[in-house]
């Protein structure tokens, strides 16, 4: 394998719980929910995955745990919020610390354990194409799974008749309520969902990134994930392109350490961070266009008349 | 069964005072329950985290050391919260303080004067209200959300922090430890009562800045200014205030306090610089505001409480062998009651049990 | 009720003692109704009456308290607006339920139950608005159109579902009088084919011309049932309002004074993407003058009231002028210490702040133009929390404020009282210029009249009053002057008597067709 297939399979298992995550935020932001708790239900999934894997024995129970695990924080999130109109920013803060604590006193038996690892599934045929095909095509289950969430995604927000209730709800929950339609309803099975992609997500950086329990150990890629969101204008493609793009700049800073680069580790570590305050300006500056994508709802409490 | 809310027509009174307090009690009930499926006693427990701490006097004054950050910090966030300029980056301007305020004495080793503390004060301030300003400038030239900024540049400043412990800073007399020169006398926050224990005037500043804002916020034009602004940007746009001045303002000041509190927390607790110089100040004062109400009598108080959370769990650690995380836990938990309990100041609660009909099925 | 196999008799839908309780406060009390088949019925209130309460039960929108309803002599439970539209009952709501982000097509797919593919909608949408005479182009998205072409939306939405009745809240308020001559044609046709209409109204006129027959509401309570063209608009109107209102004693039409207020070529660019650019707009008003600006909604109120405001500078200073000072790039502190004062058209969010009591409010208002009564301690600026309240006191005194308590919320007035006390806060300043955008909308008819009331008075005392209102028949009571704002653009303005209704509703429509404003003052 050539460096430059090795290169581009770490880009890929960077950027993969990236794309995961900001799937989910963007469904449950499109529906008008913004959910600052992503780094809460991601730490959380990751976790609960290392433990289920190492309990059951099963790489495979680990992922699924991870995604409950995820979905049943978020519901935490979606009860204050939805359910008793917190502020979202706040709620959305008091999960991650939440998550960050409850997931360091859980975790604190696996530091140091050798984790159970998600191992590649290699497709026949098409995994013998030269260049792309080893890169592409012996991933593991959770390569596979962004791309349907991609399409998945895709096709539900725009081609579905549920996804435009969702997206109508994100735009007016006054005129969605007084058409009928079920805001509060739709909105947790959004955020649910949204948990769901976040836990999957703190899954695979357990499971496949650093198969291993570290405190911490998302390292504020949640927050990195509502970056994202913002960056794709709330549209999945574009949450795709974005998500590689901030994987590949997480995995190239560090090959560049390895590599002995003049530059301080430290100062390359900042990247990530330092390109989400920049992508974020680029996108957010022109006020007009920023009017238009957003999701007109976002964030806003809903109380309906009863 | 479905829960329904009503709309106060006027903010419960009654609950803004309830409301923290109910928060308190089912946090401790909620605490009680981790206990035990932990498998320690529950009374034991919570007494060892809450109310062994109060019982020394030198723990009164780690209280007070714990507590002066906190209230410092949170008294900032208030402002800039109620003006609804959502500053989450105060960890990070916490650190950029205490490293401006620690170039006198480290870079600057000879210079020894009585001027050396109060100026190292003032840089601090000043470091933390410049790092403060990125976010402000993003936010009001931008447009860009100043959640995700703030919080970018937390990161960055700890690992400016690291870099700079490990390389330029570093005590060349230091066994290659990852940390700064001593502070000299002359560059040291003193103790209050030196005898019975070691909590410094920091706590004084904290209380301090703590009446000054609020006296601000509840009699003066600008206190007023920054209530309406968080309400609505029209009607202060409306009564001749500018928004974009108010993020400035907001960010500056809160920065501002960030950096005095990590300077005082440098040269007041520790004694050097090093990479590890908060137990995430920055971010548990934020619950600190939002349990004290945004109202900086409130937040001295909550950030006794808050205070009290860490020495509890270093307690509880040393006493009945449960992991210090459960700090962090705990203070999740007092958040999510805070915002919970919230909702029953502005809403009537009702719950629904069944469809109710009004037509004749 | 008994049930009759005869098609036509008995009646479409029955109201049997409807009520609707929010906490102790009944917005419907007992309410009875009957609207027979083929019928256009009237829902005469003023503001406030309970109207809007009683059809979102109609709709499902709301779960009625007590009282039966009764659809085709059956007993019905109306639990959702699916409900609703399951048994035929259509709706076409004041404040549109549309979402800008979204095409035509998909707007009107979301309020269809059954899975129809979006592309069969888009095209049953496109054939019946022009069989009713309301084109549209499914395609187009939401945010692109105008107010009387999103209202086309509801009301195709609604017919698409093949309803029996169909109610319409304030449908008129929207639209130029052409424009409202066109819905009624469109009504007269569902008249014609067996179809019911529930027609929401506080305009008199407009009853009497097409509805066969009217229930009234004041209070929550059925005051009269009636057919309106029996009656004269004084009788309908003690029906609504219950005594006689006091009419607004004629402003003078005499000498005027010096120019207070000008605005000379005036031109904004768009600050959103929704907003109306201001194109050459110009307009002088002098000391005991009221310049009424008539227009239906979205054609650059806002934005007029922005820049002479002063809450949006513009670029060029003598655009506008202040008491002859040039004040078009200062802020709206700058024109206030001048003597002008300002009522927004947005009462919670923008005259006022609703969570704030209302000698905040004051504050709000008034702490530049007053700050040497309401603030003290020098450079500390504290609140002078005495004086303000004094003063709370004396305007809601002087504007009968009806409040709960001294000090109260603002959010906790109705909105009648709250635009009282939003007036009153700037009449108590005796201000040389006053801007108010939709004086009374919203506000029930006592409020209303001490308003315009008070507008007059404080011209007649010497101020230059500019009035920006969508309610024509407000505009007739207080303007000495009338101008027309269409599309950004302003007309030339016409004593008041010179102008009638049609005239307005032409200048309503003609002047985006590039007529001048003197081609259009000859064409009458």
């Amino acid at each position: 394998m050539s460096i430059f297939e090795a290169i581009l399979l770490t880009v890929i298992t960077a950027s993969t719980p990236l794309v995961i995550a900001a799937l989910g935020e963007l469904v449950a932001e499109r529906s008008g929910v913004l959910n600052l708790g992503v780094e809460g239900m991601m730490i959380m999934g990751a976790v609960a995955a290392f433990a289920s894997a190492q309990i059951s024995g099963s790489p495979y129970i680990g992922l699924l745990g991870g995604i409950v695990a995820g979905a049943l924080f978020s519901l935490l999130f979606g009860f204050l919020t939805l359910t008793l109109v917190a502020n979202q920013v706040a709620t959305g803060l008091a999960l991650t610390i939440l998550g960050l604590g409850v997931s360091g006193m859980l975790g604190e038996g696996y530091v140091g354990v050798p984790g159970v690892r998600l191992a590649p599934i290699v497709i026949p045929y098409l995994s013998d194409i030269p260049l792309i095909g080893s890169v592409l095509f012996r991933q593991d289950l959770t390569f596979y799974l962004s791309l349907a969430l991609l399409f998945g995604v895709s096709w539900f927000l725009f081609r579905s008749r549920t996804g435009l209730k969702l997206r109508a709800i994100g735009d007016s929950h006054g005129s969605a309520h007084a058409l009928g339609i079920r805001v509060i309803r739709t909105r947790y099975l959004a955020v649910m969902f949204g948990g769901a992609c976040a836990g999957l997500a703190g899954a695979q950086l357990s499971l496949v990134y650093t198969p291993q329990w570290v405190e911490n150990m998302s390292s504020g890629r949640g927050w990195i994930t509502l970056a994202l969101v913002v960056f794709a204008s709330w549209r999945p493609w574009r949450v795709f392109a974005g998500g590689y793009l901030f994987g590949a700049v997480t995995i190239l800073q560090l090959h560049a350490q390895a590599f002995g680069v003049g530059i301080p580790a430290q100062f390359l570590s900042m990247l990530p961070y330092a390109a989400t305050i920049v992508v974020l300006v680029i996108i957010s500056h022109n006020r007009r266009t920023t009017l238009i994508n957003t999701p007109a709802s976002l964030g806003k409490p809903f109380v309906p008349e009863r | 069964m479905r829960i329904e809310l009503e709309k106060r027509p006027q903010a419960s009174k009654l609950y803004g005072f309830v409301s923290p307090l109910l928060a308190l009690a089912l946090t401790l009930i909620a605490g009680a329950i981790m206990f035990a499926i932990l498998g320690k006693n529950p009374v034991e427990a919570l007494d060892a985290f809450f109310l062994e701490p109060l019982l020394e006097v030198w723990s009164l004054h780690e209280l007070a050391v714990k507590a002066a950050p906190l209230i410092m910090i949170g008294v900032g966030l208030a402002v800039c919260y109620r003006s609804n300029n959502w500053n989450i980056g105060a960890e990070g301007q916490f650190t950029i303080g205490a490293i401006t305020g620690s170039i006198l004495p480290i870079v600057f080793t000879e210079w020894h004067s009585p001027a050396v503390l109060p100026l190292m004060l003032v840089m601090g301030a000043i470091g933390g209200a410049l790092f403060a300003a990125i976010p402000a400038l993003l936010k009001a030239h931008f447009n860009t959300n100043e959640i995700l900024t703030s919080l970018m540049l937390v990161y960055i400043a700890q690992l400016f922090l690291d870099w700079l412990i490990r390389g330029a800073w570093r005590n060349p007399q230091g066994f290659n430890f990852p940390e700064s020169v001593p502070f000299p006398p002359e560059a040291t926050l003193p103790a209050i009562w030196e005898e019975s224990g070691r909590a410094h005037w920091a706590f004084v500043f904290a209380i301090v800045a703590a009446l000054l804002v609020w006296f601000m916020l509840k009699y003066t034009l600008r206190g007023f200014e920054i209530v309406v602004l968080g309400q609505s940007e029209r009607a202060g746009r409306f009564a001749g205030f500018s928004s974009k001045k108010m993020i400035w303002f907001s960010f500056l000041f809160s920065g501002a306090l960030a950096g005095l509190a990590g300077i005082s927390e440098v040269s007041g607790s520790i004694g050097h610089l090093q990479p590890a110089i908060s137990p995430g100040y920055g971010f548990t004062a934020i619950i600190v505001a939002f349990l004290g109400r945004l109202n900086p009598l409130g937040i001295i108080a909550s950030g006794l409480v808050l205070a009290l959370t860490y020495l509890g769990g270093e307690a509880a650690q040393l006493s009945l062998g449960v992991s210090d995380k459960v700090t962090r836990v705990f203070q999740g938990l007092l958040l999510f009651f805070v915002l919970s309990c919230d909702t029953l100041i502005y809403y009537k609660i009702r719950i629904v049990w069944l469809r109710v009909r009004g037509g004749v099925a | 009720m008994s049930l009759s196999d005869v098609p036509g008799s008995g009646a479409l839908l029955s109201v049997q003692q409807l009520t609707k309780l929010f906490g102790s406060f009944a917005a419907c009390n007992h309410i009875d109704l009957d609207i027979a088949h083929g019928e256009i019925h009237a829902l005469l209130g003023e503001n406030g009456a309970g109207k809007s309460t009683l059809v979102k039960m109609l709709f499902g929108v709301l779960e009625p308290t007590e009282g039966h309803i009764l659809w085709e002599g059956q007993p019905v439970s109306i639990g959702s607006p699916g409900d609703a539209r399951k048994l035929g009952i259509g709706m076409v709501f004041q404040h549109f339920s549309l979402f800008e982000a979204l095409t035509v097509a998909e707007n009107i797919a979301l309020s269809l139950d059954d899975s129809i593919p979006i592309g069969r909608i888009a095209e049953e949408a496109r054939a019946l608005s022009r069989a009713y005479g309301l084109p549209l182009d499914p395609h187009a998205h939401v945010a692109d159109l105008s107010v009387g072409e999103r209202q086309r939306i509801e009301i195709v939405r609604a017919l698409l579902q093949n309803p029996k009745l169909i109610i319409l809240d304030e449908p008129t308020s929207v639209l130029t009088p052409q424009e409202a001559d066109k819905l009624f044609e469109t009504l007269f046709k569902l008249k014609a084919e067996g179809k019911s209409v529930l027609y929401i109204s506080h305009r008199l006129e407009e009853v009497q011309r097409i509805c066969d027959r009217a229930t009234v509401l004041r209070n929550g309570s059925v005051t009269g049932a009636c057919d309106p063209r029996q009656e004269t608009p004084a009788s309908l109107a003690r029906m609504m309002v219950g005594s006689d209102v006091a009419t607004v004693t004629h402003p003078d039409r005499g000498n005027k004074g010096d120019v207070q207020l000008s605005v000379s070529n005036l031109s904004v660019s768009a600050r959103t993407p929704f907003a109306m650019p201001l194109k050459d707009v110009s307009l002088t008003v002098r000391s005991g003058e009221i310049l009424a600006i008539a227009g239906v909604a979205g054609n650059g109120q806002g934005e007029l009231f922005d820049a002479l405001s002063g809450e949006y500078p513009v670029s060029s200073p003598d655009a506008i002028t202040i008491r002859k000072k040039a004040v078009g790039t200062q802020g709206i502190t700058a024109r206030r210490l001048l003597g002008a004062g300002f009522v927004p058209e947005e009462r919670h969010g923008h005259a006022a702040v609703s969570a704030m009591k209302l000698s905040d409010n004051l504050v709000l208002a008034r702490s530049q133009s007053d700050r040497r009564a309401f603030l003290g301690g020098s450079f500390l600026k504290v609140i002078r929390r005495g004086a303000v309240k004094t003063a709370t006191k004396r305007i809601a005194d002087a504007m009968d404020v009806r409040k709960s308590g001294e000090d109260p919320a603002a959010g906790s007035l109705s909105g009648g009282n709250l635009q009282k006390f939003i007036v009153g806060r700037e009449l108590d300043r005796q201000p040389a210029v006053l801007v108010v955008n939709q004086p009374t909308w919203g506000v029930d008819a006592g409020a209303a009249s001490r308003i315009r009331q008070a507008l007059v008075d404080l011209a007649r005392n010497g101020s230059a009053v500019v009035v920006i209102s969508q309610d024509l028949d407000e505009i007739f009571e207080v303007a000495t002057e009338i101008a027309v704002i269409s599309e950004g653009r302003l007309s030339q303005p016409f004593p008041a008597g010179e102008l009638s209704r049609e005239k307005i509703g032409l200048l309503m429509g003609g002047l985006h067709e590039g007529k001048t404003a003197s081609e259009t003052a000859n064409a009458h």
